[in-house]
């Protein structure tokens, strides 16, 4: 078939139009000296920008966060933004696990802090992993309805889901022959598994691959979750359990075995906001926050745990970029 | 479809290669761009250190005047001081959180009492080694006790009374580096803030290090200025 | 008042924590004979630490002491030693060595180094030279005069710079948890499951190692004193000499 000559020059003229947009939009490069091949562009819809509304001033908030890179830029985004909208903001991040967050919220130390939904599921309301649903707005809607009987406002939850995984080298899984975490039935025993502390005490983490797989480890290693990567590294872990939007996983190129009994619900992060701090902080609130969450699909927060675990930027740093890229905040 | 205005521009990452930072390695170019990250832990270190050295020789110096004077309180005061610099630090500041709270007032009453044996027994020890000649021609000469104690035997003992608190310092020092613990912040929250990093912990560490060896320093040549005679003497 | 028996109240808790036990929302236990473990693995830690330091220091400081050089190295190391943070150190070994008994063993060596080389050389350069003079002149050998004469002269002194380090070693177990050894330290670096009261009752616990070894030790040290030592007259600063030696005036 021949091909037609004018469609021909019109689509490469349309390519070159392409290109020559994306090379003019990717063209500044990062000064850090850390970025490796070209940028790519997420799809998303560019959010409108964060307006302040000086009635807001007399609501104070304080944002906590978890002990890990994740929650403290998702802290520091939620308190930057919301500063942005004109609410005198404070923070508390790096409080600890799902536990002592949870307690700060309740005695009132924090106004909100960012949970998981299957965290909050398995940990505070313990729902066994396997009964949590899989599809992340029943999860969410459960978990909302659990909050609300606590005194607490559950926002609508992002777009990402962060799970919990259980990792490992290349090397490893090679020599072990396994894609699955089922296929580490007969093999566990020999193994270690490096986790978070509270790992010891979860049905979606050690105790879930003890009651649903049936596995027996050789030795649980509990280390900081900072650690995480590092043991697998140093050669001290056979398994981890790692998040799948660790940026880590690509760059050493971990294998991550699948979840084939459905054992890890989802992920999805939501604020949670006491109800009298709910009540007070009028509308912008909820408006703010969903506008914050538009954008972080799972490329975003891989992206920017990558710009503080990899870059070695500061959250604060960080979300401050995620506020300006994404036009957010001028 | 490609909106190419207002968006977090990502980054390829799977190129895995090799880079300083990125491999949590020791980068002396990236500890100088961003030094301005230690300076806020280094003030709070130096402020819970000084406050804490102030407080605990105050204590100290009272008890060893109260010591020097009725021997008898020496046993109980070396006893006390004992246990509190036996009890690990870190075992102190969650032993008084339910009494005192996080904050810089439970890591200062830890590291306060830490110091207070040293300091004690170093004061102790210099007032004990004044000569007792010395002391009998004060006395010859129509010193009450008191003038005696801040003119003769004070001067006298102030090498070994520095000497304890330059030991107080450094010790104060390494220990400040646990109150984050306590919640309050210091050197030891930033090694926290990224402990696989080896920039980041050298770079504290180091500070903590450098900060004890100052203030050993600083202490030291206090003692030389205010004590002209011993230079002489060991010349 | 009300205060009062709140905080009575919670180390109340603490203690009931320690010899019962507590079974969390999960189903997991701990406290109670858990403790009992993680003790033992804090007292593993401990010895492994000090056994090899030990080893290092005595004959190292002996040497030294005995033929009265290095006396620059021997102060030197104890001056550097305190100036480094514990928590540095550990952090170190791991960034650089990562998690593991063995790395976190070393970084406890390295601490607890100083105050037994100190110690040691100090004691050895304080056997009076007359007493020295005379062993050589009964024809004693170095190796004898170190065995006979000075070694014994200077156990107390020794076992002083051992006691300090046996109680910094403890200390700074504490803090073995970062790097994966789950010693007293655990329900105080990683609270999850044992919560404040699990907390609280690992900080009782780690204070009470930490007497009982300086007691213990210190018992020891007046056990090796030789009788003519003893024989000096019992003041308090003698006390505090024996206890600490010159380490306070250097």
């Amino acid at each position: 078939m021949k091909r037609n000559p004018l469609a021909a020059g019109l689509l490469a003229l349309l390519l070159m139009l392409t290109a020559s947009f994306t090379i003019a939009a990717c063209g500044e490069d990062d000064d850090e000296g850390s970025s490796t091949g070209a940028a790519t562009e997420t799809t998303g819809e560019s959010a409108s920008a964060i307006e302040s509304n000086p009635d807001n001033k007399k609501v104070k908030l304080t944002i906590g966060s978890k002990n890990f890179t994740e929650q403290k830029v998702l802290g520091e985004i939620y308190a930057q933004g919301l500063a942005a909208a004109g609410y005198t903001v404070d923070t508390q991040l790096n409080l600890g696990d799902e536990k002592i967050a949870l307690k700060a919220l309740e005695t009132g130390e924090i106004s909100a802090y960012p949970e998981y939904t299957g965290t909050a599921l398995g940990s505070f309301f313990g729902v066994p992993s396997n009964e949590i649903p899989k599809d992340p707005q029943a999860a969410y809607e459960e978990a909302k309805a659990d909050f609300a009987k606590k005194k607490i406002t559950a926002l609508p939850p992002t777009p990402f889901t962060s799970s919990n995984e259980v990792g490992l080298t290349k090397e490893k899984a090679d020599e072990l022959g396994v894609t699955k975490i089922s296929d580490l039935e007969g093999k566990s025993q020999d193994l270690t598994l490096y986790g978070s502390p509270e790992c010891r005490q979860r049905e979606d983490c050690l105790l879930g691959l003890q009651r649903v797989y049936g596995l027996k480890f050789k030795k649980f290693v509990p280390v900081d979750i900072a650690l995480r990567h590092e043991v697998l590294d140093k050669g001290q872990a056979d398994l981890s359990i790692v998040f799948t939007t660790d940026p880590q996983i690509k760059r050493n190129g971990y294998v991550l075995l699948e979840d084939d009994q459905g054992m890890f619900p989802p992920y999805n992060s939501m604020l949670l906001v006491s109800d009298d701090t709910y009540q007070e902080a009028g509308l912008d609130l909820p408006e703010v926050v969903g506008k914050l969450q538009e954008g972080l699909n799972a490329a975003a927060i891989q992206e920017l745990n990558a710009r503080v675990d990899i870059d070695k930027k500061t959250p604060e740093q960080v979300a401050g970029e995620y506020l300006s890229e994404s036009g957010l905040v001028q | 479809m490609l909106d190419l205005i207002a968006q977090l521009q990502i980054q390829d990452r799977s190129g895995g290669e090799a880079d300083c930072v990125a491999d949590n390695g020791f980068c002396p170019s990236w500890i100088v761009d961003n030094f301005d990250r230690y300076t806020d832990p280094l003030v709070q270190h130096v402020y819970l250190t000084v406050i804490s050295l102030v407080i605990g020789f105050g204590i100290s110096f009272g008890l060893a005047l109260l010591a020097h004077r009725r021997r008898w309180f020496i046993g109980p005061i070396t006893q006390i001081t004992g246990v509190l610099y036996t009890l690990p630090s870190l075992a102190v500041f969650f032993l008084l959180l339910p009494i005192t709270g996080r904050g810089n007032t439970t890591a200062i009453i830890a590291l306060v009492s830490y110091s207070l044996l040293i300091i004690f027994r170093n004061i102790m020890a210099g007032l004990d080694n004044v000569p007792a000649e010395t002391k009998d021609a004060g006395r010859g000469m129509g010193l009450t006790d008191r003038q005696l104690l801040w003119r003769v035997e004070l001067p006298l003992a102030l090498p070994e009374i520095l000497a304890g608190l330059r030991i107080a310092a450094t010790t104060t020092v390494g220990l400040a580096t646990l109150a984050f613990f306590a919640g309050a912040g210091g050197l030891g929250e930033q090694i926290f803030a990224d402990i696989i990093f080896k920039s980041n912990v050298v770079t504290a560490g180091g500070l903590a290090v450098l900060l004890a060896a100052a203030l050993d320093a600083v202490i030291l040549l206090v003692q030389r200025a205010v004590t002209p005679w011993t230079r002489a003497r060991a010349a | 008042m009300t205060t009062t028996i709140a905080f009575l109240g919670e180390f109340g808790d603490a203690i009931q924590f320690i010899f019962q036990g507590q079974t969390t929302q999960e189903g997991t236990e701990v406290g109670g004979s858990q403790f009992l473990d993680l003790t033992w693995e804090h007292l593993k830690l401990t010895f492994a630490a000090m056994g090899v330091a030990c080893a290092i220091a005595i004959p190292a400081g002996l040497w030294l002491g005995h033929i009265r050089r290095g006396s620059f190295l021997a102060i030197s190391v104890s001056n550097v030693g305190r100036a480094v943070p514990s928590l540095a150190l550990i952090a170190l070994f791991v960034a650089y060595l990562g998690t593991g008994f063995t790395n976190v063993t070393l970084a406890l060596v390295l601490l607890a180094i100083p105050p037994i080389l100190t110690n040691t050389y100090v004691a050895v350069t304080q056997v009076e030279g007359d007493t020295v003079d005379a062993a050589r002149g009964m024809g004693m050998t170095g190796a004898e005069i170190v065995r006979k004469v000075e070694l014994p002269l200077a156990l107390p002194l020794i076992f002083g710079g051992v006691r300090i380090s046996a109680v910094n070693v403890i200390a700074t177990a504490t803090i073995a948890p970062l790097a994966g050894i789950n010693t007293l330290g655990d329900p105080i670096i990683n609270v999850s499951g044992y919560g404040d009261t699990g907390r609280l009752a690992a900080a009782m616990c780690v204070a009470a190692l930490a007497i009982f070894t300086e007691l213990a030790l210190g018992a020891v040290q007046r056990a090796v004193t030789p009788a003519g030592l003893k024989l000096e007259p019992d003041t308090a600063s003698r006390r505090m000499r024996l206890r600490f030696g010159r380490e306070a005036t250097t």
